[in-house]
């Protein structure tokens, strides 16, 4: 050790920065908790919301190339099939096809589903596949029979013949696939009309030509592209969505009064313990490293701990306490485990803006009083 | 011959710090063990030619969110304000929102 007298000073210094947290064991136990807090609950939503606008970008990446809807008086409506083959003659788009899906509100679970027309591989008529969700939900298995009623008040049943893979429920879980005609039937749109259309164009850099060009030859019209979808999808959770940026300020806001108090002032005690450090001959060098060991000590050991519990929290624990917030008012939600895409630059951020500032708001202080005559500062 | 308490502080954060490694490991393995998984799920959304992910089911536009239009989180009518928790916790798709000037309250 004698050949590294620098590293040893600061072993020293550690030591002694570490017996005096302990002195002060009951106040320094309490900001290391509520500190392991504030970053638990950023880093919590930092990990969730990556990953999942990382997974919704993988399993969307197959989305329809341009969804286009008919709108009347700013209100989503069917769309004849007519305009299909209007569309179908602007140069570049490959094929149209028709795309039947809505809604069905199910008042004995107070549950919505999905309901869609699969292009391929559609149930028979007379019998529909359900989502797991719903097959939870409504503990609904392959034969049984399931009862809705129709647009035109009329009981209709169905006789389950498939559930989705529950693997897929991010997807799938509130989806009921159903043949054309029972859908028809079920939900009275005209067989003269669909929900809206689904294109697919021969180049993709001409995503956005063929959308002008048919709100131009249809004004009625809303095109919807695959980029505009995936982008809502990035947008998910962003800091500016209401319920994440009431997380963040409050997180924010316990960090600056802790950060603030820190930065303030010393108790009358820490300034006492300065300027016995300067009588006895400590420098002002050596005062500084001490508080900045102090700082790190705190803020480090928090950022780790708050971060290992996170992941625990989000990866493993399934976003316990984020759940009442997922679910809302809805009775049917899908059970899915995060994959874990992880950008280590925002965790990067994270511990540089939490260990940074509060370590420098510890030395600060330290050194205004490190700067006075011992004397006056143990006065 | 006791611990020094800098030993101890190296030792522990030495400790928090390989957890943290260890637990960016398990997260690799997941993301591999899952990706079948996902890919899957992709097949299905390709196939059934789907938009969103079914996160809320509680209202039209969080559960289709890249669908969802300027008028549905009003319901039918204006001064019916947005109500739906998951509105809360989802910003408006991308392509919807725009600005047309800032807020003024007089």
């Amino acid at each position: 050790m004698a050949r590294f007298p620098s590293i040893e000073r600061q072993r020293h210094i550690i030591d002694f920065t570490l017996a005096s947290l302990l002195r002060r064991a009951g106040k320094n136990a309490s900001l290391l908790f509520v500190y392991t807090l504030i970053i638990f609950v950023l880093a919590s939503v930092i990990l969730f919301s990556d990953a999942l606008k990382r997974q919704a970008s993988l399993v969307l990446k197959d989305a329809p190339e341009i969804i286009v809807q008919r709108t009347m008086t700013g209100r989503y409506q069917t769309i004849p099939l007519s305009y299909a083959a209007k569309i179908r003659e602007i140069r570049g788009v490959a094929s149209v096809r028709p795309r039947l899906w809505g809604y069905y509100y199910d008042g004995n679970s107070m549950a919505n589903y999905t309901l869609v027309v699969p292009g391929e591989d559609a149930p028979v008529p007379g019998g529909i596949a359900i989502g797991s969700g719903i097959s939870r939900l409504r503990e609904a298995y392959r034969g049984d029979i399931l009862g809705f009623t129709g647009f035109d008040g009329a009981p209709r049943s169905f006789q389950v013949v498939g559930i989705l893979h529950p693997e897929s429920q991010l997807a799938s879980a509130d989806l009921i696939l159903i043949s054309e005609p029972d859908y028809r039937t079920l939900s009275g749109i005209p067989a003269d009309q669909a929900s809206d259309l689904v294109l697919k164009v021969r180049n993709p850099r001409e995503y956005a030509t063929i959308s002008e060009k048919i709100v131009k030859l249809l004004p009625d019209t809303r095109p919807i592209i695959r980029s505009e979808i995936l982008r809502t999808y990035d947008a998910v959770f962003n800091w500016r969505s209401g319920m994440v940026l009431v997380i963040y300020s409050a997180a924010v806001l316990a960090f600056i009064i802790f950060a603030w108090d820190k930065a303030t002032g010393l108790s009358a005690e820490e300034r006492k313990e300065i300027g016995i450090l300067k009588a006895i001959g400590w420098e002002t060098g050596d005062i500084l490293f001490l508080k900045f060991w102090e700082g790190i000590a705190v803020s480090l050991s928090a950022s780790l701990l708050g971060l290992v519990l996170a992941y625990l929290h989000v990866f493993v624990g399934d976003s316990l306490l984020f759940l009442p917030a997922l679910k809302g008012w809805s009775t049917l939600y899908p059970s899915f485990h995060l994959a874990p895409f992880i950008r280590g630059s925002h965790v990067v951020v994270l511990m540089f803006l939490t260990v940074v500032p509060y370590t420098l708001s510890t030395i600060v202080p330290s050194w205004r009083a490190a700067t006075i005559d011992p004397d006056a500062v143990m006065r | 011959m006791a611990l020094r308490a800098s030993t101890a502080f190296f030792v522990a954060t030495g400790i928090l710090s390989l957890t943290w490694l260890a637990l960016l490991a398990d997260g690799r393995c997941r993301l591999v063990a899952q990706q079948p998984e996902i890919e899957r799920t992709a097949a299905l959304v390709k196939r059934l030619e789907l938009t969103d992910l079914c996160l809320f089911t509680e209202a039209s536009y969080t559960r289709h969110l890249a669908l969802a239009d300027r008028h549905t989180p009003f319901q039918d009518d204006p001064m019916s304000m947005e109500h739906f928790p998951s509105g809360s916790l989802v910003s408006p798709p991308e392509h919807l929102r725009t600005h047309h000037g800032t807020i003024s309250i007089h």
